[in-house]
């Protein structure tokens, strides 16, 4: 806020008077406020309660800490966030490597036909609707007819029980999920390569002819923006992760894939204790606030 | 030489790790149950339109698809409509909090919808609202806006300020110019980011599942519905598959070049 003060130094004639800004930000900021932060404080004010919709005649009685410590206690509630904490320690590693290996390929002079049909592609992941990336799911990790098992026989392996063992299932989110995403950190890496300046990328490759040098002492530097935001960016996706999941596997089997929205969701909308599911959400974007600080902390720091 | 055959196959290989599932479904849609039950899968078979006729037919399928582009694009138009005046009072005016406004509308990207879906779902059953276009269109909302304000903003700052300053001089106010010169200069930002609010309204399924029943389901929850049961309509639920996906591809085709700004609310450039 002191940034933006700074930058407004009273000038002579601004041509437009002090309420000016409001007026054409009021219709934005209104319409969130009544949509995004009402319906927050009504939260809050829920997570205080006794709330339960099937039993109505019990009231909405306020309970005052109860539910929280409820769900602090809950080790369903812990066991869910340290299986999205597990899930996302496991696709971010092979998104990276993966997408920084698509940025290098995409990167590399040459093949240009290749190369643009190449980057156009990367489009059609990030596009498809995230449901029926879910319902290919179903489709390629079928026990009997997947696709999946098909390739896994052309390389020896017996079949695989994707969708109903804990490992399989969780091992087909992840793949789903790097199929996603790959190319959205391919697409920011390859950002970062563009950015190293030509003369010193080519001077670069006169002295050395090791890629992994030029990556090391010339690229990197250029790539670590885009990987902090890559970092952050899919941890915060990783919390919101619930179409694709929910469609493959509901959660299941057992809590093998019970990732914290599909979690939320099954207290809120299967067992309707709206009051426990909302204090589990406030909790939610307490870890959502904080991860978004960070990230207006590491980014955005020259934007404004 | 060897390199570069290995750059051909490198990149050969992302096209087919990119495109296999999505051709898969798009083959699987044109298959016959007994050929999509087949195992070990076929992948060569006699395609058939049958699905595509079974599932224009069903009038729950063209409903959703109806339902899909009504709740989409309404819900762009209007996040236009209330983004672009915010977007311009953020690219030319300094204010006290302009710093806190761009946190909550990072936020806003930020936040999982579950956190939204349960008080909205509670404040939309008093109101009378579940299962109207009304309450989808107003939850897209939260996130329709920040994408507008962001890229658009960004659009308004490229456009040079001396253009404004001439029209000043003409005696022009501030709403003039904003229609006037950004609005017209800014179109092509505008364009983009009302095909992201398109795409991101057309996908979602968290709050469309929650907040809908019978009459306003959009087309990801009518697909997601078929997967229950046993003897599951796999061509069915692939042709609606392939019918929800292709029209968002082709939009994200267009905006390609944009994708990441779209994604990252432009941290990287």
């Amino acid at each position: 806020m002191s940034e933006a003060m700074r930058a407004a130094p009273t000038k002579p004639n601004r041509g437009y008077g002090r309420w000016t800004p409001l007026w054409f930000l009021a219709p934005a900021v209104l319409t969130l406020f009544l949509i995004g932060i009402y319906p927050t404080i009504f939260a809050l004010v829920t997570s205080f309660r006794r709330y339960n919709i099937t039993r109505p005649r019990e009231g909405f009685p306020f309970v005052g800490f109860e539910n929280y410590v409820a769900v602090l206690t809950d080790s369903t509630f812990w066991s869910s966030l340290l299986l999205t904490a597990k899930f996302y320690v496991t696709v971010l590693p092979i998104q990276v490597v993966l997408g920084l290996i698509v940025a290098l390929l995409l990167h590399k002079p040459g093949m240009g036909l290749l190369k643009s049909l190449a980057r156009v592609t990367l489009v059609v992941p990030l596009a498809t609707t995230y449901a029926v990336v879910g319902l290919i799911g179903r489709l390629i990790f079928n026990r009997d007819f997947g696709v999946a098992n098909q390739f896994l026989s052309f390389a020896g392996f017996g079949p695989v029980d994707w969708l109903s063992t804990p490992g399989g299932a969780f091992a087909a989110i992840v793949i789903m999920d790097v199929w996603q995403w790959t190319p959205f950190c391919a697409l920011i890496f390859l950002a970062g390569l563009s950015m190293v300046p030509g003369e010193i990328e080519e001077a670069a490759r006169l002295e050395t002819s090791s890629k992994l040098a030029l990556l090391r002492h010339v690229q990197l530097p250029y790539l670590l923006p885009g990987l902090t935001a890559v970092m952050i960016l899919r941890s915060a996706d990783v919390l919101k992760l619930f179409d694709m999941v929910f469609v493959m596997t509901r959660g299941g089997p057992g809590s093998a894939t019970d990732l914290i929205s599909i979690y939320i969701q099954r207290v809120g909308f299967r067992i309707f204790d709206l009051g426990t599911a909302s204090a589990q959400a406030i909790l939610l974007l307490i870890i959502t606030i904080v991860i978004s600080r960070l990230y207006i902390r590491l980014l955005y720091r020259e934007v404004q | 030489m060897r390199g570069k055959i290995l750059h051909a196959i490198g990149l050969a290989a992302i096209v087919v790790f990119t495109l296999f599932p999505f051709v898969w479904m798009v083959m699987a849609s044109f298959k016959t149950q007994s050929d999509i039950l087949a195992s070990p899968p076929v992948w060569f078979f006699t395609p058939t339109l049958q699905n595509y006729v079974d599932i224009f037919a069903d009038t729950k399928v063209s409903g959703a698809i109806v339902n899909s582009l009504i709740v989409a694009t309404l819900s762009t138009l209007l996040s236009v409509v209330l983004g672009t005046p915010a977007a311009f009072a953020l690219a030319r005016y300094d204010f006290r909090g302009k710093s806190d406004l761009w946190f909550w509308f990072i936020s806003n990207r930020m936040t999982s919808p579950i956190v939204l879906a349960l008080p909205v779902y509670l404040l939309a059953m008093y109101a009378n609202l579940l299962d109207t276009h009304l309450v989808l269109i107003l939850i897209y909302l939260t996130f329709n806006i920040p994408i507008v304000v962001w890229i658009v903003t960004d659009q308004f700052k490229s456009i040079p300020p001396d253009l404004e300053q001439a029209a000043r001089l003409d005696g022009a106010d501030q709403f003039t110019i904003f229609r006037k010169i950004y609005l017209p200069l800014g179109a092509p930002g505008i364009a983009v980011s009302a095909i992201f609010s398109f795409i991101f309204s057309w996908n979602e399924l968290l709050y469309a599942l929650v907040l809908t029943r019978r009459n306003v389901q959009t087309a990801p929850v009518v697909a997601t519905s078929f997967m229950s049961g046993y003897e599951l309509p796999w061509g069915k639920i692939m042709a609606t598959g392939t019918v929800i996906v292709l029209p968002v591809t082709i939009f994200a085709l267009i905006v390609s070049r944009h994708m990441v700004r779209g994604l990252t609310m432009g941290a990287t450039k």
